[in-house]
This record gives C-alpha cells, structure tokens and sequence, in this order.
C-alpha cells in the first residue's frame, strides 16, 4: 500500500498501464507540458514523449472524435476533458457516435475509449464548470458510468477501464483530488464495474451516495451513531453496470433508504436508484425513499448560493431522521 | 491509370448503380423500410478514390454511404440484407442504410449525423501515426457537412499532427434542399484547405482521371508523413435526398442535363475510345453486376429477420 492523492493515484495508474501497453496514449487540452489543470497527467510526457502524450487544439468535437477513430482502429486513447462540462461540446461523438457503435454496426466493432476528467462544485468555477451530468451518460445505452470517490477507487476502477474494451465516462470529482488514501502497490490491482461499495455497514437505513458525497454521508453516519442511529452507507462505484443486488440486499436489510448526490435531482440518477428500490424491494420499505440533489438551478458563483443549491450534511442527517421517522 | 484499375473502377460504378437501382425499386415495393439516400450520379468518386486505397486503409463514409462501403469492399449481399434489416446483414439489422461499417477492410463506417465521420477518419489517421505504419485514412463528406464544425476542428487537429487524412468533400450541389450558395461561403470548397495549412484541389467529380490525379497525390503526401489534403469534388446528386424528397429546389431540366454528364457512361466512352477495353469485355462486367445485385436481391429476400430476444445483444462488449 501507498498513501497517494486521488490526482496522484489516477497519475500512476495511467503510468502503468501506458508501460503495460503501447495501444494507451492520452491526449486533451493542456495535459502534456502541463500536465493536466488538475495533475493528473504530470510527467507522463517527460516518459512517453509527445505521440503518446498529446496536447489538444481546444477543439473538443474533433479530439473525443479522434479517440473514437483510434479506438476503432486499434488504439486504447484516454481522452481527458478538462471539465467533464465540456462533453456537451462533444456530445455528438459521445453520444450519437461512441454510445452506439458497436451497436449499430452489429457488434462488428470495439471501442476501448476512456473519456475521463472532473466535475461538481466546490471551487468557484459556476454554472458552466460545476455541474455533474453523468445521468445524462447512464440514460443513453453503450456507455459505461464510473464514479470514484476515494483515491483507491480511482486506481482501482481506472485500471478496469483501461483494460475494458467499450466506451467508458470516467468521472473524476475536482474536490476529491487533493484527497489522500491507501492505493494498494499491485500493478494489476483492479476493482469490478458494477460492484458496490458497503462503505459502512448499518441496520437502520441505508444511504447510498456517489462521488463527494460518498465521504459526506460515512461523516454523517458516523455521527448519527452516536445518537444511536445505525446507517449503512454505499457506493455504487459504478452506475452503468449497477449493483442492484447489493443496493437491494441493504435495503431489504434497513427498510429505509435516503439517495443523495450532488447531481441536480430532477432527473437525476437517484430518481433511477429509487426506481430500482421501488421495483424490486417495495415490500420492504417502511418509509418512503428519499432523494436528495441539487436543486433546479444552474450551479451558482458565490459559495453561499452554491452551498444553497447542493445537498449538506445537515440534509443527509435530517433525510435519515426522516426516513425514520425520528 | 492501368487497365485492371479502370476496369475496377467501373466495376464498382456498376455496381454501386445497380444496387442502388434495386435499393430503390425494393423501396418503392415496400420491402425496405427507413430512408435510403442514393449515391446515383456520383459513383466516380467512391470508386475512383477507394481504387488507391488498401484493405487496411481507412475511410468513413456519410449518411449516403453505400457507394463508399462497395467500394471498400462491402459484399452487395448482406449490404443489401442491411437495408431489409436483415438478421445477415452487416449489422445483423442493427444500422440499416445509414451505418454499414467492416472494420476488416477499414470501413470505420457509414454515419447518419452529418460531419460525425470526420473527426472519426482523423482518429483512424492518428492511430495509423502511433503504430507508424503508412496506412491513410479518407473521410468522404458532403458539401453540407463542410460547415459543420467538425469539418473545421478536423482539419485543423490533422494539420497540426500532419495526420494521413485525406478530406473529400462531395459537393452534390444541395443539403437536402438548400442550394450550396445558401449555405456556403465559398465557390469552392477546397478554399478553405488555405485555412489549414493544407493543399486544396477541385476537380470534376463526374471524371475518374480528374479524381485519381488529384487523390494520388494526396496520398503519396499522406503516406510520406507530410499531411493532410482536402479535395472538392464537384459532383450531383440524380435522386432527392431521400427517395421520398419532392426535389421542389430543382428543374427536371437541371436534372436531365447532369444526367448527359454521367459518371458511368464517361469512363465507358474512355475506355472504348482509347481502346483500352472492348464493348465484349464491358459488357461481361454489366452482366456479372446484374448477376450479383440479384443474387444480393435473392439472398436479401430470402435471408430471415433478426431474433426479437436478440434485440439486446452488442450493446456492450463483453469483456
């Protein structure tokens, strides 16, 4: 084990499996010299060289286009956008075009394209540079939807993606990457899409929680435990696959369950997992599910308005408390 | 231009001309559902440009796409199965018309957004740089998509990287109904290549010499690592844009007179004129196509529908 940021955990593993296999090359805006707004590419050109570690006009339609090219014709691109904002930018050859290719061409083609970067709030950047869109990844079909929440997460599900053979939205928190943890060293140490993470386990109620809020809601429960509250706490990890098994298991277990992220709720992927619980686990519920997420709002500027949109603590804690009626 | 090249090429003129004859006449007969876009009247420029190309050379192809596909190798049979949705088809009824793709033989595929291709065909570029092998990759796009903004990231990504692309931009004259001279700020298209930094050319889109000059060229300069080259070429669309289109931006007299100037006919007169081939040997090439468009046309009609429980599969690949 090693004790490594989140930024430093991404880092490395792209390091590693460059060294692993030459078909991964990254390329995006400012990753090379620079190394990434955020780090995560930091001396991966002084080892790879400019081929392999490639700076992009700020043309996003026309990169994220070319990593679907190479990726039909061999390649293993990692493409970083430098907010995850920006996909809208591209959103023809993520959607229209990477979601749907191996589809509709019948199976007869393999996309391993990695389209990772950050997102959310937290730094001031407003509404064009705050958001979080990855329901809008689960809701169209061919992609997968991954979202760590702890520097071993980020190294153990990118690894996944980058030995994963179908088109994957990678979403980094840019809150998280100053976040230290323990990485296991194992250079083939790799965590399965679509297992869950039971981050805690609890009787009472179950929250589940992606991302930032991963951490927030382990605060929560925490506290609540002292008032004698059990919460089980999990992390999909992954939304495209889900756990349905073990999102259901807990609440079958609890009764209860609060969802909460920072994504907007209307629309959100909490409406799903909700869904998800009413459908399969209805009989058991004893209070209905609770979604919290950030209001319909652009993100704002200022951090008091910014704090006023997105679920607090004090929302998850009261979101509990009411699921039981406390 | 070789004998055994020109003869291909009409080949595959051919047929592109019959499949899309009997595209249209399955169409018109109920037997094809969705909208088929025809290439007919600009077959030159598929033919002409995939004769330069390897197997392992890439192309990416447009909305109106089945030209491009038999010209890169597409077998007429389960493309034509494609159209019907057919369980044989290339994409197992999956794509339809519009998303024929063999990666096999460097079709990275037909594409119903306009200009979604191109960026796709820089892609195919950049990997074939990385390996350093001297494959090129040619994106066929039309008139219309040389304003959408990924024509334009596009080529500026491939100039920058002196990526092996070469852009052909086949102006059939209308995007869908608007004249180009509604929508396009430039005579000629292969103007804005000065934009980019790269050699621009064009040509006659109807004259299979024209073509090849232009195109050899661009890739022997693609292959030799010096870039990308964007090439016009000037060309006309015989049907609608689709084969319901009332076509009410045009004169039958329009229509007529770009039909005197057919693709087909030319390269025929070439050959017989300059005595390259014999009407024996042409005609023997006619009647292979026939044969085979209805053998395609058999085995289409007779090849069964996908699977409804199979409508799930491929969304993913399964790791």
């Amino acid at each position: 084990m090693s004790r490594k940021s989140y930024a430093i955990a991404i880092r490395d593993v792209l390091a590693e499996e460059m060294r692993r296999d030459d078909r991964v090359f990254v390329m995006g805006e400012d990753i090379a010299e620079q190394g990434g707004i955020y780090g995560c590419t930091r001396g991966l050109l002084e080892e790879f060289g400019p081929d392999r570690v490639r700076n992009t006009p700020i043309s996003e339609a026309a990169f994220v286009g070319a990593g679907v090219g190479a990726a039909l014709a061999g390649m293993r691109p990692v493409v970083e956008l430098m907010y995850m904002d920006f996909a809208f930018v591209a959103a023809d050859q993520i959607l229209n075009q990477a979601a749907k290719i191996r589809y509709m061409y019948g199976g007869k083609a393999t996309l391993p394209l990695v389209i990772r970067g950050q997102q959310g709030v937290g730094r001031g950047n407003a509404a064009t540079h705050s958001q979080s869109i990855e329901a809008i990844f689960m809701h169209i079909p061919g992609l997968k939807v991954v979202m760590p929440s702890t520097p071993a997460d980020a190294a153990g599900l990118l690894r996944t993606a980058l030995r994963d053979n179908n088109p994957i939205m990678f979403f980094e928190h840019k809150i998280l990457y100053n976040t230290k943890g323990e990485v296991p060293d194992d250079p083939d140490f790799m965590i399965p899409f679509g297992k869950a993470n039971i981050v805690k386990e609890g009787k009472d109620a179950t929250v589940i929680a992606t991302s930032q809020y991963v951490g927030r809601a382990e605060k929560v429960a925490k506290q609540l435990e002292k008032e004698g509250i059990s919460v089980e706490v999990i992390d999909p990890r992954t939304l495209v696959p889900f756990d349905t098994e073990t999102v259901v298991n807990s609440v079958k277990k609890t009764g209860r369950a609060v969802v909460v992220h920072e994504a907007h709720k209307c629309g959100g992927v909490g409406a799903e997992i909700a869904s998800i619980i009413m459908e399969e686990a209805f009989n058991y519920l004893d209070a209905p599910v609770i979604r919290l997420g950030a209001k319909s709002c652009p993100l704002p500027f200022n951090l008091g308005l910014e704090n006023a949109v997105v679920p607090q603590e004090d929302d998850i804690e009261k979101a509990v408390k009411s699921v039981l009626y406390k | 231009m070789d004998k055994e090249r020109l003869l291909w090429i009409y080949r595959k003129m051919q047929e592109i001309r019959k499949f899309e004859e009997k595209a249209l006449e399955l169409f018109e007969a109920d037997k094809l559902r969705g909208s088929v876009h025809l290439y007919i009247g600009e077959e030159a420029i598929a033919a002409t440009v995939c004769s330069l190309l390897k197997d392992t050379d890439y192309i990416t192809s447009t909305h109106r796409g089945h030209g491009h596909c038999i010209a890169k190798g597409a077998e007429l049979a389960p493309a034509l199965a494609e159209l019907m949705g057919k369980a044989t088809g290339y994409c197992q009824g999956r794509g339809g018309s519009m998303h024929i793709a063999d990666v096999t033989k460097g079709n990275l595929g037909a594409n119903a957004i306009v200009g979604g291709g191109i960026p796709i065909a820089v892609g195919g570029a950049l990997a074939a740089k990385l390996r350093g092998t001297d494959q090129v990759a040619v994106s066929f796009f039309g008139d219309g998509a040389s304003n959408e903004g990924t024509a334009h990231e596009s080529m500026n990504l491939a100039s920058v990287w002196k990526l092996p692309v070469i852009f052909i931009c086949e102006n059939n004259g209308f995007g869908i109904s608007t004249p180009v001279k509604q929508s396009t700020s430039v005579e000629d298209i292969s103007v804005r290549s000065a934009a980019y930094d790269m050699p621009g050319y064009t040509v006659d889109g109807n004259d299979v010499l024209a073509i090849n000059e232009v195109v050899t060229k661009a890739i022997e300069r693609a292959r030799k690592g010096e870039g990308p080259t964007l090439i016009e070429c000037k060309t006309y669309r015989w049907l609608g844009h689709w084969t319901g289109d009332p076509q009410v931006y045009r004169t039958k007299e329009e229509v007529d007179a770009w039909k005197e100037k057919c693709p087909i006919k030319r390269l025929r007169n070439h050959l017989l004129e300059n005595k390259i081939s014999t009407e024996e040997e042409i005609q023997k090439i006619d009647e292979e196509v026939i044969a085979a468009v209805e053998y395609a046309e058999k085995f289409a009609l007779e090849s069964p529908e996908p699977d409804p429980s199979t409508a799930m599969d491929y969304v993913f690949y399964e790791n």
